[in-house]
Order: structure tokens, then sequence, then C-alpha cells
């Protein structure tokens, strides 16, 4: 009997490149799914040979949603190969640009790509479920929206001159002071930029309490969860130490140091995505499912670094007894509460006296031979690793990507949406939208991940031998 | 005055250009009185339709790549190169100095986060690479470039505004004029 294979393509609004599969069983029932991601540019092979100190600026180019990540990980993995650390104001100026980072990309993630589901619908015309057809319908709404990611973006070009691909962090520290203009402007923003947090907070929590059959039957497989949390265990994005824990809750793996990773993590490359398959090693590739991001960070931390942030965790914590949240929507609220944290964190490195000192870098040299660095990207941890000769050339090059360790349960979860929405061969835009929808939730930023993904929709008719016999182009 | 239509694409780059094009910010409303976006990564639309103005990201590195800026070429009045990649393959182009094998090997076969039992990607599904990364102008003649990596906000909207007007930009007037 023949197999119908619908795959959807391009997945618009993800900042990435993909498509998915579908595919029916001779009853018309969903059989099977699979994601595909769809590019690859090879930067593990091509930054061989350069030195390692041009790694902090040619790393960014992996993603131009996340370049402030992976300009932490790989310069942190350069002080580990000088055998140094940055100045305390560095520190906080690192902070600022990656709080500025995690908000604008949860600002685009929210109010441009993700709000016109909940604030148009699922089922509303494709050609306005966009943030302009917000801006035509929310004038205020779209604006604030535009104005929370700008404000993010703001806190790198105030620092360094660019918001995007930012130059002047350094092994050792920052190239650039912030300015007391500049602190005092950026300090301005925070009534607003809260008040805009909390407005989407507002949104997702309505359309939760709307639509809650919906929303709890958005892929809701339980997972481990890995994530980055400071010395006592709370929400960290940039500095700390490791943790995973598992469906329940359970901590696995506590403080473990980054440069472990490869102890606690192993991939394997598929034939059918540019994308591999990371999976928590001691439990091997079958059952060692886990995922990072907004999600996974406020399910592993045990507390927020900031009041309003905390108060909202409270609450998110209550939703499943305090145990792990696993269904796939609540991305978006988790992403909300972090953007939270970030605006008073931001406002409390600004009014740290030592944010605008000139005390900015230490110098250092070449040292050792490896070094491995990690952080929080939006999307969830990402890790750098170099291996050098002893003039400091490039052996070898490691990436682990944040959107990577969300592939196997993004493609998991496609397929339990499937099984739901898709009947059949009677595909509507809805439906189809749904499929997409979820895939949204994981915010997937595919530049990264092949630094890493690309489609038409294409449905394809096999044979039980995997022949295609029919192809139809829809677009 | 007609509105015109307005495409925007990420073809292999890292969407910096389209994050820098979002950084235009509040003027995206200003865009929109003059143009409708009717492909773009940022809404809802499936294959360029006829558009007055294409604002292309990144370079051709696949099969799909190449059909999809021959096609392109044939919706686009104007098709601009937005950013370094689609203007001389920049980063994404440093892949060219070695083999494409080797690149491959090295991700999914020799990294040293693999397991043993991988596979290369060669999926009927997916999109083959180029042995050689190209910019636009090696495949279809391009009608104006924005260099810079990415190029900043405020010469993207420059850009796209004169366009927009009817007007052709002079970049050596803005200042804004940069690789990298």
């Amino acid at each position: 009997m023949d197999k119908r294979k619908i795959l959807i393509s391009p997945v618009t609004r993800i900042e990435g490149h993909a498509n998915i599969s579908i595919e029916l069983d001779e009853h018309g029932h969903v059989s099977d799914a699979q994601f595909h991601v769809n590019e690859f540019r090879g930067f593990e092979k091509f930054c061989e040979g350069r030195m390692y100190t041009e790694m902090p600026t040619i790393t960014p180019r992996i993603c131009g949603i996340c370049p402030t990540s992976h300009t932490l990980a790989s310069v942190k993995a350069c002080e580990m190969i000088q055998g140094i650390q940055p100045t305390y104001t560095a520190n906080l100026l690192r902070r600022l640009m990656h709080i500025g980072q995690n908000l604008s990309s949860h600002a685009l993630s929210f109010f441009h790509l993700s709000a016109p589901d909940f604030l148009l619908g699922y089922d509303s015309d494709p050609a306005k479920r966009n943030i302009i057809g917000i801006a035509e319908k929310y004038p205020d709404i779209a604006l604030r929206g535009i104005r929370l990611r700008k404000f993010g973006q703001e806190l790198s070009e105030r620092i360094t001159g660019k918001k995007i691909h930012i130059m002047g962090i350094v092994p050792g520290g920052m190239a650039y002071p912030l300015t007391e203009d500049n602190r005092k402007a950026l300090l301005d923003w925070i009534p607003e930029a809260i008040e805009t947090v909390q407005l989407g907070i507002n949104i997702i929590k309505k359309f939760m309490d709307d639509n809650e059959a919906m929303v709890q039957s958005f892929a809701t497989s339980p997972t481990l969860y890995l994530g980055t949390v400071g010395a006592n265990g709370e929400h960290e994005l940039y500095d700390g130490k490791l943790r995973f824990i598992d469906q329940d809750g359970n901590i696995l793996q506590d403080h473990v140091a980054p440069e472990k990773y490869l102890d606690l993590i192993a991939e394997r490359s598929v034939n059918w995505s540019y994308l591999k398959y990371p999976y928590y090693k001691p439990f091997g590739f079958d059952k060692g499912f886990y995922r990072v991001g907004p999600l996974a960070r406020l399910n592993v931390c045990s507390r927020m670094r900031t009041p309003l942030a905390q108060a909202e965790f409270e609450i998110f914590k209550l939703l499943n007894d305090g145990k792990p949240v696993h269904g796939a929507f609540h991305y978006h609220y988790t992403r909300l509460i972090e953007a939270l944290s970030d605006v008073e964190d931001a406002q409390r490195i600004l009014n740290d006296p030592q944010v605008t000192s000139l005390h900015i870098q230490h110098h250092g040299r070449w040292n050792y031979e490896e070094g491995i660095g990690s952080s929080e990207a939006p999307r969830g941890t990402l890790f750098h690793h170099y291996k050098t000769d002893e003039t400091g050339k490039l052996k070898m090059v490691n990436l682990l990507i944040a959107t990577g360790q969300n592939n196997p349960s993004m493609n998991r979860s496609v397929l339990e949406v499937a099984r739901q929405y898709v009947k059949g061969s009677d595909i509507k835009e809805g439906m189809l939208n749904r499929v997409e929808s979820t895939i949204r939730c994981y915010d997937p930023c595919l530049s990264c991940s092949h630094a890493i993904g690309q489609m038409p929709m294409v449905i394809e008719v096999k044979d039980s031998k995997g022949i295609v016999v029919k192809r139809l182009e829809r677009y | 005055m007609n509105k015109k239509k307005l495409g925007t694409v990420w073809l292999g780059g890292c969407s910096g250009c389209h994050m820098s094009l979002l950084d235009i910010d509040e003027r995206i409303l200003e865009v929109i009185k003059l143009a409708d976006i009717v492909k773009s990564p940022i809404v809802d639309g499936k294959e360029m339709p006829e558009v007055d103005i294409a604002l292309v990201e990144g370079s051709i590195t696949s099969d799909e790549h190449f059909r999809e800026i021959l096609h392109i070429r044939k919706q686009a009045k104007t098709l601009i190169a937005l950013g370094d990649c689609a203007v001389m393959t920049n980063v994404t182009g440093m892949r060219n100095y070695f083999p494409l094998k080797e690149v491959l090997d090295t991700a999914y076969v020799n990294a040293i986060s693999n397991d043993a039992e991988g596979q290369l990607p060669d999926h009927p599904c997916l999109l083959k690479l180029n042995d050689k990364v190209m910019p636009l102008q090696e495949v279809v003649t391009v009608d104006f470039v924005i260099p810079g990596c990415p190029p900043d906000a405020d010469t993207i909207f420059y850009v796209l505004f004169e366009f927009l007007n009817d007007r052709l930009p002079d970049l050596s007037k803005t200042k804004k004029l940069k690789y990298g």
C-alpha cells in the first residue's frame, strides 16, 4: 500500500530553515514525522589552522540571533587556553550584553513570531498572521514588542557600538568600557521594559487560561533537562555550572564544570538531518533525550535571581506541583519569565558603581593547548571546545549548539502534534500551522544548529519500498 | 501611489542581516506604509511571488539555493544582495578552502562528541551542498549590494526607503559603507 508523505516547508516564522515531513500509513493515520534541518556551513573544519584568538570574532557569525552567546563561550575557551580570568567590570559588561541578547531574542520570539498566533488565532489569515498583522490590529502591542527588542539590542550597542556580531569581547575582558551617559540612557529604559514584559506575561496567561485543552495537548512527553545554574542553584545565563535533572525533577548531575561536558553528552549524526542528535551519555541514545533553553533552565534552577521573576517562577512551579513542567507550549511562558529576570538584572548591574570602571581587561598569552567554554544562549546551553598547537593555531574545533540539543525532542513533539491534528490527506492550512507552531515553541535558531538549515512545501507519495510514485508541490 | 511588494530571503548565512533589518525597529511601520511584505522569514509566506524588491541574505551553498535564486531573479524587479555573505560569501565561503567531504567528515564523523554509530546526512529530503559556496552575482545579475556583516540598520533602511520611493540609493553619501 502507498505511504503518503507530507512535507511542510519552509517553516516560516522560526529563525531558521527547516522542514517537516509527516508520513501517513495506508489508512491515512500519521505513522512517523521527521524534522529535517537543512543547511550546513562547516565551522568545525574551516576554523582549523586559524589562531584561537580569532574565534570570538568568527564564531558569532554562526548565528545572527545569539551571536553574543557564541562569543562568550568562545572567549571563555580562549581564557582557559590563556589561564586568565576577566576583570570584575568586564564580567558586568558581558552579563549586560548577554542579558540584552537574551531579551531581544525572547522579545522577537514572543512579540514578532508567536504572538500573532495568540492574538490573531492559529486559523487566521496567513497573510496577516505576523507582526504586521499585529501592528494593524494592536498597534500598541506591536510597538511595545519592537521597543523591547530594541532595548535588548541597545544593551550591546551602547557598550560596543554594534548590535549584531559585536566586537570588543576579548580574552581577559572587554575592549570597551560603558560610559556614564550610556549607563543613564540604558537605565531610563527599565520601567518601560518591565511593563512590556508584564504585558506579554498577561497575554500568554490569558491565552493559556482560554485554551487550556490545547495548551495541555502541546507535546507533553517528559524528558531530562540540562541547564546552567549559579553557586546556589539559581538561574544563570553567563557563567555557572551544569545541572541535569530527570523527568521527575531528581538531580542527576549537579555543579559539573562545563569542561566536563564530554562525560555527560554524546551526539549521533543521522542521515536525514544536518542537525546532529545529542543525548545524555549515561542513559544512551534511546533514553537520553534531554531539553535545553528557557523551559529547561526554569525546570532545573532552584530559584530566580530577581524578585519579580522569582514571584512569577513560583506561579510557574505550581503548574506541576513543583516538578518539571514538560509541555512544549510552556517554552513561551518561561521565555517571558526569563525576560523579566533579564530586565531586573540589567537594572541591578547598571546600578553597580563598578560598571563604568575602566579596569576592563586582564592581559594574557597562550599557555595551554586546550580550552572549553560554555554559555546559556536564548535557546539553551552551548559549548565551544578548542585544541591548539604550541603556537596557538587551532587543531580541533568542536561546537555543541543549543538548538541541536532540543532536536530529538522537537522531532518527537512534531510527531505527537501531528498525530493529534493531522488525520488523513485532508490537510487544512490551520492544521499545518499547528505543526509548525510546535516547532516554534522551541524557537529553534537553526542558523546555529548547523552552523547549521532550508525548503518548498512538497507532498511526496511513496510506496512501501520508498519509491516516489507521485509528487505534488504546493507554494 | 500603488504599494510596492517586498520580499526578503535567507539563503546560506546566519540570519544576522535579517536581524539587522529588524533593527530598523519602529521604522518598519514606515516601510509597511509603502510596501507589502509578501515573503519573509518573519511572515507566513511560502514561495517568492512577483515582487518589486527582493532583499537576499546569504550565499548559494546548495542545489536548493541555486534553484531559489534563479526563481527570485525571475520574480524580482530589483534584486538586492544584503550583507557580506550574499555579496562575497564572507564566513559562509570559508569552507571553500577545503574539500567538501573533509568539511562534512569533521562535523559528522570525526567530532570529538560524536558516538560511533553516526551516518552522513544524505537523505533525499535534504538539500545537496555545492562543492563551493558562491556569492549571488556568480549565479544571477544583482542590481544593488549592501555590504557589511551585518550592514547596520540605518543603511538597510536608507537603501530600502530610497528604492521604495523610486530613487537610486547612493551609499557613498551615508558614510556607512563598510565590509565586515
